[in-house]
Parts: structure tokens; C-alpha cells; sequence
């Protein structure tokens, strides 16, 4: 089915230049931008301004698709991340990404100014990473299984460790994004999607709620229990197994 | 006027609100007291604050070898071909 898509956006575009590009012909200081973007990929993240952006996003849709991977060349990695955080393998995740991708492609012209192109991806991707992860009959146990199911009761931190302040070093060790990622991974579904989209890929309230069509008030309460749950998960660790010395992390347990 | 107390189950529940910002300024001035005479609560923010502060910069993740180039080349049977 997405082929279908696809294939009709390759023969729209494939007619001539689209109202979009008159548009940015007729526009001047845009024409000036557009001669300017010349950046290789690589470079783009540091110095594409949103007029280059949405510059290249039209000319994109006008038929210049060799330029898409300059599009999407700065977000990469954030769509890669946001993928694997939720499916936590790194084949299901490249495949989802570049299908997030390819998605994003077929649908550029659909793409409305209101959010910004980056969050826009990201939401594409979280949501093929969802569709991805519904049809893993893994998950499916998880789900049924019920363990966070009841989102109306108190959820109390397991642990009171004092941590205050994380050493530099142990930021770089191998453990730590282990464990992270483990941490992730141990968290039910519907806190996963909370969690990576606020914290690891920083949309907002509201794009998270409209990209998972859930309300703001529960995108809260999730991210609070998410949150929690990754705290009570890293803190012991950090406590004992990651600490630098002998007592560099004091334990505050009262129960 | 001092700030009416709040029990660490109330502060829990917005912990993560404050870490955002957006709970009301009441609120935020009650918990701000809560803290300064709390330590394990204290202990929950702060560890909060880390968590997000460890996966926010996205150093938790790699991404893995030859994914761009993997990446370009099938936008390019797609776009090009």
C-alpha cells in the first residue's frame, strides 16, 4: 500500500513544478536562500536556518528528490533513536527508521508548517515503530500481562538513593548505556512512548498527546510513572555497581 | 504568609510537572519549601533530573555503522530510480 503511495507522489511531482515552487520562484530573499544551500549533508545541522529548510522541503516536492537525504540528513539520528528506543533491536529498528523515512518521502506534501519538520519526522517514525512493535507478538505479552495497567492509583519510588550529581566519566562508560537502554526497555509500552518522545526526543506536551492521541493529562501521568520507573531502575546502580569509589554515594533508604 | 505543607505522596505526583514546569506558581513555592526540608523527596528530583538529563542529550544511543550510507542509497532507488 505504501508503494501506491509513493508511486502517485513520484507521478505528481513528476508533472512539473508545483504551486509550491512558483511560490518560492515569485519570493525573492527565498530564491537567495535557495542559491545558498549548498551545504554538503554533514554541515547542514550547524548552519541550515528554517528558510533553507522549508526551502529544500519545496524543492523536494517539486520534483528535485535527490535532495530529500539533505532534508533529512540532520534528523538521522534522532529517528533512528526514537525507532530503537521503542523496539530496542537494531535491525527491526534500521528498517523502521528508513520505512519512517521512506513515509516521510511519499508524504512530504502533506507536511504543514505548524510544527517544526523535525518533530513532524519523529512523530512518523514513533508511530511506524508502534505499528511495528503491535505486530510483535512480544509485546503482545507484555501488554496482556498487566503489570502498570491501573494509571489511577499512586505509583511510590522504590528507592531513595541520594543522587546528585553524576561523574563525567561514568557518563562514557559502555554500563551506563546499557543500562539505560535496558531501563528503557523494562518500561511498559505506553510509558516507552511518553518517555522517548518527551525525554529523549523533547516534543512537546502537545505534540506528544496529538502524535499518540491521548490526552495531555495522561501523557503526564505516564511520563511521571516512566520517569519514576527509570529512576528506581538507574538509581541503584548508580548507588552501588557504577559508583567511582567506596562510599561516593550515600544511601537513603527509609523502609 | 507562610506556604501551606505538602506530603511527599502529593509531591511525588507532580514531581515530574515541576521538572517541566508546569505547575502553578502555588504549587511550585510549596514543593520548593517541601524540598529544602525533605531528603528523600530531594533524592527523587534529583534522580529524576538525572534521567532526564542522561537520556536527554541522546548519548545513550549508537547508531549502528553504515546506517547513513544504507539509508541514502535506499532513498535513492526510491527518489532516483
Amino acid at each position: 500500500m505504501e508503494s501506491h503511495v509513493l508511486l502517485a507522489c513520484l507521478k505528481t511531482s513528476d508533472r512539473g513544478p508545483s504551486d509550491s515552487l512558483e511560490r518560492v520562484q515569485g519570493h525573492s530573499r527565498i530564491r537567495e536562500v535557495r542559491l545558498s544551500v549548498t551545504t554538503s549533508p554533514t554541515e547542514s545541522r550547524a548552519t541550515r536556518t528554517l528558510d533553507q529548510e522549508i526551502t529544500l522541503i519545496e524543492r523536494v516536492c517539486a520534483g528535485e528528490q535527490q535532495l530529500f537525504y539533505e532534508l533529512i540528513s540532520p534528523y538521522e539520528r534522532s529517528v533512528y533513536v526514537a525507532v530503537f528506543s521503542l523496539l530496542q533491536n537494531e535491525a527491526d529498528a534500521e528498517e523502521v527508521a528508513q520505512e519512517a523515512f521512506l513515509k516521510a518521502f511519499s508524504h512530504l506534501k502533506a507536511f504543514r508548517r505548524e510544527s517544526k519538520f523535525s518533530t513532524w519526522l519523529i512523530q512518523i517514525a514513533v508511530n511506524e515503530a508502534r505499528m511495528k512493535r503491535r505486530k510483535d507478538r512480544k509485546f503482545l505479552y507484555e501488554s496482556i500481562d498487566g503489570r502498570h495497567q491501573n494509571e489511577e492509583g499512586d505509583y511510590f519510588p522504590k528507592d531513595f538513593a541520594d543522587w546528585r550529581e553524576i561523574p563525567s566519566e561514568t557518563l562514557q562508560r559502555t554500563e551506563l548505556r546499557q543500562a539505560l537502554q535496558r531501563a528503557i526497555a523494562s518500561l511498559d509500552p505506553t510509558y516507552q512512548d511518553v518517555f522517548v518522545m518527551r525525554d529523549i526526543q523533547h516534543l512537546s506536551i502537545t505534540e506528544t498527546a496529538e502524535t499518540l492521541q491521548i490526552t495531555e493529562a495522561l501523557v503526564k501521568t505516564r511520563l511521571l510513572r516512566a520517569r519514576l520507573r527509570m529512576r528506581d531502575a538507574l538509581a541503584p546502580g548508580f548507588d552501588g555497581a557504577w559508583s567511582i569509589g567506596d562510599g561516593h554515594w550515600k544511601k537513603v533508604r527509609p523502609w | 504568609m507562610p506556604t501551606i505543607e505538602i506530603s511527599c505522596v502529593e509531591v511525588w505526583r507532580e514531581v515530574s510537572n515541576y521538572i517541566d514546569e508546569v505547575v502553578d506558581p502555588t504549587l511550585r513555592e510549596r514543593m520548593q519549601e517541601h524540598f529544602k526540608g525533605c531528603e528523600h523527596c530531594s533524592a527523587v528530583l534529583d534522580g529524576m533530573r538525572n534521567v532526564v538529563r542522561l537520556v536527554g542529550d541522546g548519548q545513550a544511543f549508537e547508531v549502528p555503522a553504515g546506517f547513513s550510507d544504507r539509508l541514502k542509497k535506499r532513498l535513492e532507488e526510491k527518489a532516483g530510480g
